[in-house]
């Protein structure tokens, strides 16, 4: 028997209308860490898509062999391994942005968007669109972190990637970097005017 | 099959965790080399940093190449026991970049717990010693850059002093830490503090350099603590202390070592004064 999987739904779904970050609220602490600069939340949300995709892929191919009661433990051995091969390769070849990120590569394995893709899609679901289904994930995580720090970098340091995108003429005139942006109470704030920008163009998202 | 009995999930977990280990060592065995080579470059990137700050008008940033910088700009560097003695020399790598040798922050922390035993009393470890110095030709200036490490708050503290050729002054100052508190500890590590170091200097008391709360700016050997941070401010105070007091018999030699090329050139000069002063009397006659 199979079922027909519906492929547009499974990835556009969690981009938008099911956004892990901002209507699932998963994976807010990391998305306050690491968006101050435009790089590193580049490569962490693309960290993530990596470890999404490939734990559920691979979860989903154990699937039927995972003993039930062990389950959260198999799946953590598998989503702890892609974590670490990910910031292994950092390390290796990324190493100014892996310093940046510190801990926070380390921690993706305490993302909840990780551990409820696999418990609530590839538990139950053929490996590719497992796969695609925590590709998808992980993208509306990493659109979420990159428009955040793209608002931070912007007005905080008056750059992006690094490149002055301010001109000097303007802070000659009195024009100040806004110091509080840099910190994570901002990214909060940002985070809650991008959850009300959502909201007001998807109505059916709305509580009643 | 049935996937819940005790055989089967005893089976599987073992298969599972050894084939996850047997990937993962795999892995990092196969980018040890890589990173070991990146944590190389950040350790010349942090001594040149220190040494440049020195002088304004040299500057590193993301492009540039800081191993071919290091081998152009470095005179020497070798490690000094506690007697002051040059003991061991480190390649410069002036022929080939790839063996530029630098001590690793491992080989800082033998270091350091060899000073702690010392200054605990066992002073007879002294000899044993390698403490690392490198000296450098900033645009004409002679700049020694040495190390110093301390325990912060979370986890180890390190950096680098650049150093006068009075053995005293320092003239740029660069710190790292492994994870001090992001906002407060973690602002060791930015130029904000590390700039206040320049143009202080090595006190000839117990105490050579202490950083803390309240400091006054004009005060030559402290630096204002970082406010929020104490333990990580202190912990830098006491490492640079206690490394600065083992590297004064060699820092001693190089302000010795001034003083006298100072008195040979006021000999010179005011021999080649008097033969002017000759001169002129010569020509009234």
């Amino acid at each position: 028997m199979k079922e027909k999987i519906n492929w547009k739904e499974v990835l556009l779904q969690p981009i938008f209308k099911g956004n892990p970050v901002t209507v699932l609220v998963l994976g807010i602490c990391s998305s306050l860490a690491v968006t101050v600069q435009l790089e590193g939340a580049m490569v962490m949300g693309l960290s993530v898509i990596i470890v999404t995709g490939l734990s559920s892929f691979v979860v989903s191919l154990l699937r039927n062999s995972i003993p039930n009661r062990i389950r959260i433990i198999v799946q953590l051995v598998v989503v702890a391994l892609m974590v670490i091969l990910v910031d292994q390769f950092l390390k290796a070849y990324m190493y100014s942005v892996s310093k940046a990120l510190s801990v926070y590569v380390g921690l993706i394995i305490t993302n909840c968007i990780v551990m409820g893709r696999i418990e609530a899609y590839a538990l139950g679901n053929r490996p590719i669109p497992s796969l695609l289904d925590g590709l998808a994930n992980g993208a509306g995580y990493a659109l979420i972190l990159v428009t955040v720090a793209f608002f931070r970098e912007l007005l905080g340091s008056g750059t992006l990637f690094g490149v002055r995108i301010i001109p000097e003429s303007f802070y000659a005139a009195g024009y100040m970097d806004n110091g509080l942006v840099i910190l994570p109470p901002m990214a909060l704030i940002i985070l809650g005017l991008i959850v009300w920008v959502q909201r007001s163009i998807q109505k059916d998202l709305q509580e009643k | 099959m049935n996937t819940n009995g005790n055989t089967y999930t005893v089976i599987y977990s073992t298969v599972l965790v050894v084939l996850v280990a047997a990937i993962l060592s795999f892995v990092a065995m196969s980018l040890q080399d890589k990173q070991n080579e990146n944590v190389k470059m950040e350790t010349i990137s942090k001594v040149l940093t220190a040494a440049a700050e020195s002088d304004p008008s040299v500057t590193i940033d993301e492009t540039t190449n800081v191993m071919q910088m290091y081998a152009d700009m470095v005179t020497a560097a070798f490690f000094v026991d506690g007697s002051g003695k040059n003991v061991e020399s480190m390649e410069l790598g002036k022929e080939d970049l790839n063996r530029i040798e630098v001590p690793t922050t491992a080989d800082l922390k033998k270091q350091n717990d060899l000073l702690k035993k010392i200054d605990g009393g066992q002073t007879d470890l002294l000899g044993q010693l390698r403490l690392p110095v490198f000296i450098f030709d900033v645009n004409g200036t002679e700049i020694r850059v040495i190390p110093c490490y301390g325990a912060g708050l979370w986890g180890p503290i390190w950096g680098y002093l650049a150093v006068a050729d009075d053995g005293r002054t320092i003239k740029g100052a660069i710190f790292d830490h492994k994870g001090e508190t992001p906002g407060l500890g973690a602002k060791i590590a930015e130029p904000a503090f590390y700039d206040k170091f320049i143009d202080k200097a090595f006190s000839d008391a117990d105490t050579k350099f202490a950083v803390v709360k309240g400091g006054n700016p004009e005060d030559q050997n402290t630096v204002d603590a970082i406010s929020g941070a104490t333990i990580t401010s202190q912990a830098l105070g006491k490492g640079i202390n206690l490394w600065v007091k083992y590297y004064e018999p060699y820092l001693k030699t190089v302000a010795a070592a001034k003083t006298e090329k100072l008195l040979q050139q006021q000999a010179a000069a005011s021999v080649q004064e008097d033969t002017a002063g000759e001169a002129t009397i010569n020509e009234e006659e």
